[in-house]
């Protein structure tokens, strides 16, 4: 029989300690246990990519990890993307594009898309699509998205102020 | 999710135990992306998962030059492919690494986990095959090794015993004037599983081939070595007519079913199509030249 279990990470930078079931999914976790909701479910089998996260910088599909897996580790999710009120470039530059339509994928994309960024600061297109391909969005045709990414490492690079 | 516990090994021995304590519906959790979808969809009964994560060799990546190398089963695609090492000397292990699932599976899925679910389609097999690949084996009566040409014994089935786990795969060092190459055929570039996919491996002396190995996926019930391409390869140079003999025999030997991702005579034909484009991708790494894995 699966039993309760504590466990020790850090969420979006702050050090977070809940209470899981053994057989609870990352996701169950963020969303059930920690009302995270930014994480989606779409698929719950590592299809769709509604759900990613990184675990410890590495982008992971959350439907896809034990909650119990992430003892010790860090997680960013979503809601970790922004700096206090400040949105990331690409997070900017999603609203500015109208990259998306209903939203459910959304977060998925944006946890991608910042992956993405912090290991290929200036992707091709092809990069970004075949980075991009377990993302699926029913919506918006990609393109927008794809254009929106390509925006956000420009901006990114140009010189601020 | 079906009711289970979950366990985390920080040993080879520790691992061992608890899996043959478990019993037949204990199972190694690697990176999860087949095994949490099969105990969330029950199509596999399992009551413990235990983690091999936190066990080094188990997540060990090291190339030692003239050595060869040890490949933690664990250690996921995303960490191989950012590996300068392997990538300069095992290129056909990064053609696998980079296109099994998209980048977050890439960041979970593992080269042990792939070849202990011994699916047919599976990508890591085919090239581990083509690099004469050993699996390093635990389990209660301690270690072996079996070549992984040899692991997989039918869809979904393999050589382990009760309590056993795979360690580390052994990739021997390449040998000087070698090359190899995995390709597969797929509808999309990215997220589906192989209709066809094929490994080649060749090296030259003196501009003769001196040894051949074409493995060909998803068109047997397990990877399928196509001893008579190997054969019709070695003894002379590389030519048009040896790859297309080779490729005659790839379409021989291949037993496809069809299903919804390919019919029989697709199949028969993707096994020699690839064939071909892997012998010479190897030829052109064999010399030195770069061949991108993809984009
Ligand atoms: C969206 C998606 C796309 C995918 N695309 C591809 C693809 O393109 N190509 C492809 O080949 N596969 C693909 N897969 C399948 C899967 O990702 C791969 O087979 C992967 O390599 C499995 O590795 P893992 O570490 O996640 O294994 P796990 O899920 O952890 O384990 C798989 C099986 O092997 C057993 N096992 C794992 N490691 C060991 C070990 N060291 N010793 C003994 N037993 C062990 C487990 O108990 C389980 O039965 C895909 C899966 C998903 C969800
Ligand atoms: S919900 Fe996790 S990939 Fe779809
Ligand atoms: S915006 Fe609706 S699925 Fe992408």
């Amino acid at each position: 029989m699966s039993s309760r279990i504590i466990i020790s990470t850090e969420i979006n930078g702050e050090p977070a300690e809940f209470l899981s079931d053994e057989r609870d999914s990352l996701l169950e976790a963020l969303r059930d246990r920690l009302g995270l909701m930014g994480t989606k479910e779409g698929c719950n089998n590592g299809n769709c990519g509604a759900c990613a996260v990184l675990l410890d910088g590495r982008l992971v599909n959350a439907c896809l990890v034990m909650a119990a897996e992430v003892e010790g580790s860090q997680v960013t999710t979503v809601e970790g993307l922004a700096e206090q009120d400040r949105l990331i470039p690409v997070q900017e530059t999603f609203l500015e594009r109208g990259a998306l339509q209903c939203g459910i994928c959304t977060p998925g994309f944006l946890v991608a898309a910042h992956a993405l960024l912090q290991e290929h600061p200036r992707p091709t297109e092809e990069q970004v699509r075949y980075w991009l391909a377990g993302n699926l969005c029913r919506c918006t045709g990609y393109d927008k998205i794809i254009t929106a990414v390509l925006d956000a490492a420009e901006r990114a690079d140009a010189p601020s102020g | 999710m079906q009711d289970l516990r979950y366990a985390r090994a920080s040993s080879v021995a520790e691992a061992a135990r608890l899996l043959a304590d478990g019993g037949p519906t204990a199972r190694v959790l690697a990176g999860g992306t087949d095994v949490i979808v099969q105990a969330r969809e029950r199509t596999r009964q399992i009551t413990l998962f235990v983690d091999i994560k936190g066990i080094p060799e188990a997540v060990d990546l090291r190339a030692a030059n003239g050595e060869g190398l040890t490949l933690g089963a664990a250690t996921p695609c995303h960490q191989i492919y950012g590996d300068a090492a392997v990538t300069s000397s095992y290129p056909a292990l990064i053609d696998a690494a980079s296109l099994i699932g998209g980048t977050a599976i890439q960041g979970r899925a593992s080269f042990g986990g792939n070849l202990c679910n011994s699916s047919p389609a599976a990508d890591g097999v085919p090239p581990l095959i083509a690099l004469g690949a050993s699996a390093l084996i635990a389990g209660p009566g301690g270690e072996r090794r079996v070549p992984v040409a040899r692991f997989t014994t039918g869809p979904g089935q393999n050589v382990l015993e009760e309590g056993e786990f795979v360690v580390a795969l052994e990739v021997p060092a390449p040998a000087p004037a070698s090359g190899a190459r995995f390709l597969r055929f797929i509808p999309r570039n990215e997220m589906d599983i192989a209709v066809v996919n094929v490994a080649s491996s060749l090296r030259f002396d003196g501009g003769e081939v001196v040894e051949a190995c074409v493995v060909v996926g998803a068109a047997a019930p397990t990877a399928l070595v196509v001893e008579a391409a190997g054969e019709a390869l070695v003894g002379s140079p590389l030519s048009e007519e040896s790859i297309a003999a080779a490729a005659a025999a790839a379409r021989d030997a291949v037993r496809p079913i069809d299903d919804m991702r390919g019919s029989i005579r697709q199949r028969r034909h993707l096994a020699g199509v690839l064939t071909e484009r892997t012998l010479r991708d190897a030829a052109r790494r064999a010399r030195g030249e770069e061949v991108v894995s993809h984009p």
